[in-house]
């Protein structure tokens, strides 16, 4: 039944850390950061379920882990995006290069 | 009776979550009152804790197996509880002015009851939700002024910084889970003892690499420590103190409770590379220290240089090793939070914080200058006081497994940190000033804080029998 095999889709999950991460060091916008990193966490629950899927038909944990990513992801994202307004309220910019108040 | 084995086991766990239920109680119906009666309920719920901790410490697992607690466990959660303590005492005076004095107590409470999840995790799952639990009211913490903006900045630093960190955490334990099919602590370490039979240990190699990264994030060891001083500077001071000591502390434990119980078979390449990390985090540590003026920065990057030598430790790889940690880990929290405890109280009274409004403090304010005193002694590690013998305690760990270099390297920056912090003591002792930080009466819950702090610096050195007790708890590599 199962015609694409488990290193495909690595290649695909790696592939989305690293786009993850470099968006996360090159984008200036903490929006866009913010979403960088859901990007890596997307990947981590593609490995999760692929692991589980592949490897060790006969578990559930990944498939329990990626869901409650997806549940913290979202409360994580809930606060950074409070904050983010805040910030937007004293420097009326998210641009990160801007906010550079503290500084050594 | 599951329940009862619930109860008693969780007892600690479930203690805060009756506080912060309580609270939250109390927030609906009281709303708008003065906080005072809350802050009390606060210190004796975490009062209760932290002598449970010590005095009844529960032994067992549950959740089948995801939760583990034990004499340990209980002791490192007592730390905390105890430091939660004093920084709740010393930050009432900034609190005043705070119109959301009850949201603080909440946030503490509950980043504490993720710090406890996380160091009883006997399974990434869990140990996942506890560090997220102890990550996200720690980022509301950060912002609690959210009318300042450098506390603005400060939060969203600490929060995608930690998200990021988490990222690169998760991605590690996908990846390990890939290689051993298991992610219970336990389990993991018997996969990874015959790493061939399987085939996986590349997996399992890149999922160590990966974990191992997302955590020198958390305890901000070089090179992942730029986020730490510039959330360091713009948080308040209470909240400082919170994230240089108590999540450190949390950080730090479970650490080397996951290096030492899941990955023993890595021992040799991660005891390199955490003390070449350590020997770069106090050379970094003590280069940016000597260049504050600002005390609140300069204790941010002197807290840098301790986890330095707190590496130390952890890079031995032994048992006394991991006591030494724990030692240095109570002695680090009485000397540092007497520190923040003057810093604080200065900072809310006169406004103050920059060396030179130190100068000639011993004059007008001669308890404080002394509770400073004994507190940059023992940060420093001058004899009489416990920061010596915790250092000392570290630095023998690494010489008893053979890294003699780094302890000499540790022993020089020793000697260049005395600098910055006699610098202090000079300030305050020798110079004189035309304006100096008049006289004032500092508070009762601030003289609490300074007596135990000191007490505790002072007797804690001369109390040998307590490391003894700390080696008869902790463990070696397994």
């Amino acid at each position: 039944m199962i015609s694409v095999p488990v290193t495909h889709i690595l290649f695909v999950s790696f592939a989305l850390f690293f786009i993850g991460a470099y968006g996360f060091f090159t984008r200036r916008n903490m929006i866009t950061m913010l979403m960088a990193v859901e990007l890596m966490l997307n990947a981590v629950n593609i490995n999760f379920i692929a692991f589980n899927r592949y490897l060790y038909p006969g578990q559930l944990e990944g498939l329990f882990f990626s869901i409650f990513i997806i549940t913290i992801a979202a409360a994580e994202a809930a606060v950074a995006i409070a904050i983010i307004i805040n910030i937007y309220r004293r420097f009326k910019t998210i641009d990160s290069d801007d906010i550079d108040s503290l500084k050594f | 009776m599951d329940f009862i084995t619930l109860v008693s086991l969780l007892r600690m766990e479930l203690l805060l979550t009756a506080g912060l239920v309580v609270l939250l109680i109390y927030k609906i119906f009281y709303e708008g009152a003065r906080d005072k009666m809350a802050g009390w309920f606060t210190v004796s719920v975490l009062l209760g804790t932290f002598l449970c901790g010590i005095f009844l410490p529960a032994e067992g697992g549950y959740f089948g197996g995801m939760f583990i607690t034990g004499s340990l466990a209980g002791m490192e959660k007592s730390i905390l509880s105890l430091g939660s303590v004093f920084i709740i005492l010393f930050g009432r005076t900034w609190l005043e002015n705070s119109r959301h004095e009850l949201e603080f107590y909440l946030l503490i409470l509950s980043v504490l009851l993720g710090m406890f999840f996380m160091i009883s995790a006997g399974h990434l799952l869990m140990f996942y939700l506890g560090l997220e639990l102890a990550t996200l009211p720690l980022a509301a913490l950060a912002v609690f002024d959210f009318n300042k903006s450098r506390s603005s900045e400060a939060g969203v630093k600490l929060i995608l910084n930690s998200a990021f960190s988490s990222a690169l955490l998760l991605f590690g334990a996908s990846l390990v889970y890939g290689g051993s099919g298991t992610l219970y602590f336990p389990e993991l370490n018997s996969a990874i003892t015959f790493p061939a039979s399987r085939g996986s240990s590349f997996l399992l190699l890149a999922g160590f690499s990966f974990l191992f990264t997302g955590f020198a994030f958390k305890i901000s060891a070089v090179p992942f420590h730029l986020w730490t001083a510039d959330v360091y500077e713009g948080a308040p001071v209470p909240v400082t103190a919170f994230l240089s000591v108590i999540s450190k502390g949390a950080a730090l434990f479970v650490f080397v409770a996951v290096l030492y119980r899941v990955f023993p078979l890595y021992s040799e390449t991660w005891s390199l590379v955490t003390g070449l990390m350590g020997a770069l985090t106090m050379v970094i540590g003590n280069l940016f220290a000597m260049r504050q003026g600002n005390l609140k920065r300069f204790l941010a990057f002197s807290s840098i240089t301790q986890v330095g030598f707190l590496l130390v430790g952890v890079a031995s790889a032994s048992q006394l090793g991991h006591a030494a940690v724990l030692y240095f880990m109570l002695i680090y929290l009485f000397s540092n939070l007497g520190a923040f405890a003057v810093v604080s109280v200065i900072a809310d009274k006169t406004g103050k914080e920059t060396l030179s409004d130190y100068r000639g403090l011993y004059k007008t304010n001669p308890m404080l200058a002394l509770a400073l005193l004994v507190a940059l002694f023992s940060l420093a590690g001058i004899p009489p006081t416990a920061g010596f013998f915790g250092k000392l305690f570290l630095l023998n760990s690494g010489a008893s497994s053979g890294m003699i270099y780094l302890v000499i390297f540790a022993c020089m920056n020793m000697v260049v940190s005395l600098y910055y912090y006699l610098r202090v003591v000079k300030a305050m002792f020798v110079d004189t000033s035309d304006d100096p930080i008049p006289h004032f009466n500092s508070g009762l819950p601030v003289k609490i804080v300074l007596a135990c702090s000191v007490l505790g610096i002072i007797l804690l050195g001369f109390f040998g029998g307590l490391f003894d007790y700390f080696t008869s708890l902790t463990f070696g590599l397994q």
